[in-house]
C-alpha cells in the first residue's frame, strides 16, 4: 500500500444497493462470499461515480467483508490479486496502456510517450497534478488485432499513435468523450482501408 | 485399504490418502514445504514431486495427488531428482543468502532440503526480490524477504488458531504474506507460526539472535502455566532456559503450544528468590537456611496445630504439595487448601473436578455447553480442540457467561446461574439440543466456581449434565476446566481442609497464627491477619513474598523434577532442565529438610520414595502419561445448593499475566500492553 488518504467510512448508495440485491440473488445461502468480485466492482464504480476517482478504499473492503460474512483479509487478498481493482485513488481518466508484445511492436512506446507528454506523468501508477489522469501499464487487454490499445476507464481506443493519443487526451481535457473503438475509422477489426479478400463475391440485394 | 508400491515397497494406506502419505507409510522421505499434516493441502511449493507409473509422464505433487489401487510410485528416478532440484533452484531465486544471520539456521527446512535435494549452485544472476517486513506484534518477528510463500502460516491462522488475519496479497512477483493493514496478531497460539514456518521468515522476536539450536541442551518436560498439561521441550544453555518448544502429544496439545507457555520463559530469570530472607524489624534481610529454619521453628513453638495453615499455589508439583501436607499433619494441622482462588471445587469424587471427557474426547462431542468459561483465555489449546471439532461440522455450542470471541460461533443463552435450572428441568430450548446430542459436554469454568454460590453452580451444572444424558456409562460429559496446573494434583492428594480444618477463607483474616504459602500468590495478601506469621516458599518475588516473614527460595518448574496432573486428570512428569539459582532448592527437599530440623522427619529421603508415597495416597499417580477414560458410574452429584444469581465473570482477566512467572516476563508485559484490555475478574 502506498501512502494515500483513506475515507473515514463507506456505505453503498441506493444505486449500488439495487445492483447488490440482484447479484446476491444469484448465490445460495452460505455461499454469499462468491459475490466478493461483483461487490468490489460495484464499490469501485460507486467511488468513481460519487468522488470521480474509481478505486476501492479499505473501508469499502471491510464493508464488503461484513456483508458477505468473511474475514477482511480474504477480501484484501481478492482485491489485490485482480489488477483491475485500484487500491489507491486514480484520476478521472484511468489511462491503461497495453505494452505487451503485439502493442509494443505496433508502437505502444509512442503512445506511452505521448501520454507522458500530454499529462506530465513521469512513472506508472501516478496521477497528474490536475487529478484528471492516471497512467497504468497493463498486460495484454485482448485486442491485439487493433494494436496498440489505450484503455480509458472501461473503453478501448484502438490503432493509436502519438498524434491520435495527444488528440484523445486533449479532447478528454476539454470534457469531450470521443467515439470509442478504432481511431482510424476501421470497422471493428476488419482490414484497414476496406476488405482485401472475398472482394469478388456479389451478394444479391435483399 | 489401498495397495500402493513406493520404490518397490508395498504399503497399504487408507482410501483418500495422498501419495505423500503413502510414501511416508513406506518409510520414504519426501521433501516438502507447504504440506503439513494438520493443515489443508495447498500444493503450491511443488517440492514433493514424485513420478507415478501409468500416469502422464510428468512429475506429480504427491501431497495433492490421491492414491489409487495398485499405484506404483517412484521417488528416486532421474526425473524426480531433476524436478526437485529445479523447484529448489526456483525457490532459492528470491531467497536471501543470509543463513549466517538467520535465527532459523540449523533447524531450517529450506537449508536441509537444499542440501538434500538441491543443485550445488544457482544459475540466477539477476536482482533478487526484497519484501518489506511486517510488524505482527511483540512475539513474531518477520523477515519477509525470506518467505517462500508456502502459505502454512495463512492456513494455520485460519484453520487451527481460528483468527484469519494473515493472507497473501497481490500476485506473482508482488505477492506478499501479511495482514495487509498493519496489525498485531490476536491469537493466543501465534507462537506456533514460528514452528510451522519452514524458513526464517517468521521467527521468535524475544529469542532473536540468542542462540543456535546445536548449543542447547534439550529436556522433555510439562508446561504448568495453564492446566492443559502441554508437553514441552525446554531448551537451555548453561544455567539459563532460553526457549520452550512444544512436544508432540496427540492426546493433549497435538504439536501446538500456547503463547504464554512459550514466551514467559524470560520471566524465569527475573525477580527470582535465590536466597532465604527473614523479616527483622519490619524489613526483609537476607539469611542462611539455618537462620530461616530457626526463625520458623521459633514461631511454631507453642502454636497449636489448628493455628497453623498451608495454602498451595497454582504452579506447585504434587511432590511438594504432599510433603507440605505431611508436614502439616505432623504439626497437627488439618488446615491445608490448594484452592487459593476460593473456587468451590468438590474433592469428594474425582469426576467432580476433572475434565472427564478428556481433551481428545472433545472431537467426539456433538453439543457443548460452556458454563462461566472462556476456554480461549483459560486454556487456548482446549479452545483449539473445540475449534477443530467445530470445523469438522455438526457441533452445537452454547455459553453461559460473558460474551467473548472464542474463534467459533457460540450461542449466548444467559449470563448467570439462573439458566442452569431451566436447562436441568428441560424448559430451556438448548436442553433439547443437548438431550438430542449423542455425546453432550458440559464445561464448567473457574469463573462459575469462584463465587459465593460456587458449590451450588457446580451441583447445578452436574444436574444439567445428568438431565441431558451426559453422564452415561460409556460417555462422561461433565468437565471442569481448570486454569492452574497444580489444582487437580492438589485435589488428588487431598490438599484440602481435613476434618475440622480451615479453608483459604478461614485461614485468612487471622484464622491461623502461622501460614505456610507454597507458591501461593493469587490470594489477597492484604486479608492475611496482621499477626499471622507468613512463610513463603516459592521462586518469584511476588505478592506472597512481599507479605512473608520468612522466604524460602524454591525451584521453578524448569528447575525440578515434579509430577503434575492436568485438568483432564493426566499425570505427567516435568524434568529438571537447569538447576535452581543461588541458594534455591527443589521444594520437596526444602520441606524434607525443615521436617528434619524440627526432628519430625518426613519418611522419604529420595524423590522415588516420595513418589511411592504419592501412589499410596492416591493410586492415580501411578498412571503416568496414561489417561483411561471412564463413564459415569454414580449419577449422584456434588453436594451444594443455592444459586444466588449474578452474572458469571471471566476467570482470567489478562491471558498474558496469570502467575508469578508470566508476571515477571518482559515479553508478557509487552503482550499485555499490545493486546489486553482489562476485564473484570471473578473473585471468590
Amino acid at each position: 500500500m502506498t501512502e494515500h488518504t483513506e475515507p473515514a467510512s463507506f456505505a453503498f448508495d441506493d444505486e449500488s444497493e439495487a445492483r447488490i440485491t440482484k447479484v446476491m440473488a444469484k448465490y445460495p445461502a452460505g455461499k454469499q462470499a462468491s459475490a466478493v468480485l461483483p461487490l468490489l466492482d460495484l464499490a469501485q464504480r460507486q467511488m468513481g461515480r460519487v468522488t470521480g476517482s474509481a478505486w476501492v478504499p479499505k473501508v469499502a473492503m471491510d464493508e464488503i467483508a461484513r456483508r458477505l460474512d468473511m474475514p477482511p483479509i480474504r477480501v484484501y487478498e481478492v482485491a489485490t490479486f485482480y489488477l483491475m481493482f485500484n487500491m489507491q485513488p486514480v484520476g478521472t481518466y484511468h489511462l491503461q496502456v497495453c505494452t505487451t508484445t503485439p502493442c509494443w511492436l505496433r508502437g505502444s512506446d509512442q503512445v506511452v510517450e505521448a501520454c507522458r507528454k500530454a499529462t506530465g506523468i513521469k512513472g506508472w501508477k501516478e496521477t497528474s497534478a490536475d487529478g484528471l489522469f492516471t497512467m497504468t501499464e497493463v498486460e495484454c487487454v485482448g485486442a491485439c488485432v487493433n494494436a496498440p490499445i489505450l484503455q480509458v476507464n472501461d473503453d478501448f481506443f484502438e490503432d493509436m499513435d502519438a498524434a491520435s493519443t495527444e488528440a484523445l487526451l486533449a479532447a478528454l481535457r476539454r470534457g469531450e468523450y470521443p467515439k470509442v473503438g478504432s481511431v482510424t475509422g476501421r470497422q471493428t477489426s476488419a482490414p484497414e482501408g476496406g476488405p482485401t479478400t472475398l472482394t469478388t463475391l456479389n451478394f444479391p440485394a435483399e | 485399504m489401498v495397495k500402493v508400491t513406493v520404490d518397490g515397497i508395498d504399503v497399504d494406506v487408507p482410501p483418500g490418502s495422498n501419495v505423500l502419505q503413502a510414501c511416508e507409510a513406506a518409510g520414504i522421505e519426501v521433501p516438502r514445504f507447504c504440506y503439513h499434516e494438520r493443515l489443508s493441502v495447498a500444493g503450491n511449493c511443488r517440492m514433493c514431486l514424485v513420478e507415478i507409473e501409468k500416469a502422464p509422464p510428468k512429475p506429480f505433487a504427491s501431497c495433492a495427488y490421491p492414491v489409487n489401487e495398485g499405484m506404483v510410485v517412484h521417488t528416486d528416478t532421474p526425473m524426480v531428482k531433476k524436478a526437485r532440484a529445479g523447484v529448489m533452484e526456483f525457490l532459492l531465486i528470491n531467497h536471501p543468502l543470509d543463513c549466517p544471520i538467520c535465527d532459523q539456521g540449523g533447524e531450517c527446512d529450506l537449508q536441509d532440503q537444499a542440501v538434500g535435494y538441491g543443485r550445488d549452485g544457482s544459475r540466477y544472476t539477476e536482482a533478487k526480490r526484497a519484501v518489506k517486513d511486517k510488524d505482527l506484534g511483540p512475539l513474531v518477528k518477520t523477515v519477509m524477504t525470506r518467505c517462500i510463500q508456502c502459505t502454512r502460516c495463512i492456513r494455520f491462522s485460519a484453520e487451527i488458531a481460528g483468527t484469519p488475519e494473515l493472507g497473501a496479497t497481490a500476485r506473482g512477483e508482488g505477492m506478499e504474506v501479511g495482514t495487509y493493514v498493519q496489525k498485531a496478531l490476536t491469537s493466543e497460539l501465534s507462537g506456533n507460526l514460528i514452528d510451522i514456518c519452514p524458513v526464517g521468515a517468521l521467527t521468535s522476536k524475544p529469542y532473536q539472535f540468542v542462540a543456535r539450536p546445536w548449543e542447547l541442551k534439550k529436556t522433555d518436560s510439562v508446561d504448568v502455566l495453564d492446566a492443559v498439561g502441554t508437553n514441552i521441550r525446554v531448551d537451555a544453555r548453561g544455567p539459563e532456559v532460553l526457549r520452550i518448544l512444544p512436544r508432540l502429544n496427540e492426546d493433549v496439545n497435538e504439536e501446538w503450544l500456547a503463547d504464554k507457555s512459550r514466551f514467559s520463559v524470560d520471566g524465569l530469570k527475573r525477580r527470582r528468590l535465590d536466597s532465604c530472607w527473614v523479616r527483622r524489624d519490619g524489613s526483609l534481610v537476607k539469611a542462611g537456611w539455618e537462620e530461616a529454619f530457626a526463625a520458623i521453628e521459633g514461631k511454631l513453638k507453642g502454636v497449636a496445630g489448628e493455628r497453623i495453615g498451608a495454602i498451595a499455589g497454582d504452579l506447585c508439583d504434587a511432590e511438594s504439595m504432599l510433603a507440605l501436607k505431611d508436614l502439616m499433619s505432623r504439626l497437627g494441622s488439618a488446615n491445608t487448601d490448594c484452592r487459593q482462588d476460593g473456587a468451590a471445587l468438590d474433592a469428594a469424587r474425582r469426576e467432580f473436578y476433572i475434565f472427564n471427557t478428556s481433551i481428545a474426547g472433545i472431537e467426539e462431542a456433538d453439543a457443548i455447553l460452556l458454563v462461566g468459561s472462556n476456554p480461549r483465555r483459560e486454556a487456548p489449546l482446549v479452545n483449539a480442540r473445540i475449534l477443530k471439532r467445530w470445523r469438522a461440522g455438526g457441533l452445537k455450542l452454547a455459553s453461559i457467561g460473558t460474551v467473548a470471541d472464542l474463534t467459533y460461533p457460540v450461542e449466548m443463552i444467559g449470563d448467570g446461574p439462573a439458566v442452569l435450572a431451566a436447562l436441568a428441568d428441560g424448559s430451556h430450548p438448548f436442553a433439547a439440543v443437548l438431550k438430542a446430542a449423542k455425546h453432550p459436554m458440559v464445561i464448567v469454568g473457574q469463573g462459575a466456581l469462584r463465587r459465593d454460590d460456587g458449590a451450588g453452580v457446580l451441583a447445578a451444572a452436574w444436574a444439567v449434565a445428568g438431565a441431558v444424558g451426559a453422564l452415561g456409562a460409556e460417555w462422561h460429559g461433565f468437565n471442569v476446566l481448570h486454569t492452574a496446573a497444580a489444582r487437580v494434583g492438589g485435589l488428588d492428594l487431598g490438599f484440602v481442609p481435613g476434618p475440622g480444618g480451615k479453608s483459604v477463607a478461614g485461614m485468612l483474616g487471622g484464622g491461623v497464627d502461622v501460614l505456610w504459602l507454597l507458591g501461593a500468590d493469587e490470594i489477597d495478601t492484604s486479608r492475611i491477619g496482621a499477626n499471622t506469621f507468613v512463610v513463603y516458599q516459592g521462586h518469584h518475588g511476588d505478592a506472597g513474598a512481599a507479605r512473608a516473614d520468612v522466604i524460602l527460595p524454591g525451584a521453578a518448574y524448569t528447575e525440578k523434577n515434579g509430577t503434575y496432573v492436568s485438568t483432564e486428570g493426566r499425570v505427567q512428569r516435568g524434568q529438571l532442565a537447569v538447576y535452581p539459582p543461588g541458594e534455591a532448592r527443589e521444594d520437596w527437599k526444602i520441606l524434607r529438610a525443615f521436617s528434619g530440623w524440627l526432628v519430625k522427619p518426613l519418611p522419604y529421603d529420595t524423590i522415588e520414595a516420595l513418589r511411592a508415597r504419592l501412589e499410596t495416597v492416591n493410586p492415580v499417580f501411578a498412571r503416568l502419561d496414561i489417561l483411561p477414560r471412564f463413564g459415569c458410574s454414580d449419577a449422584a452429584g456434588p453436594a451444594g445448593a443455592g444459586l444466588t444469581g449474578g452474572a458469571f465473570r471471566p476467570a482470567v482477566a489478562n491471558y498474558y499475566q496469570t502467575d508469578v512467572i508470566s508476571r515477571a516476563s518482559p515479553t508478557m508485559a509487552a503482550c499485555t500492553a499490545a493486546y489486553a484490555a482489562p476485564v473484570a475478574v471473578a473473585a471468590e
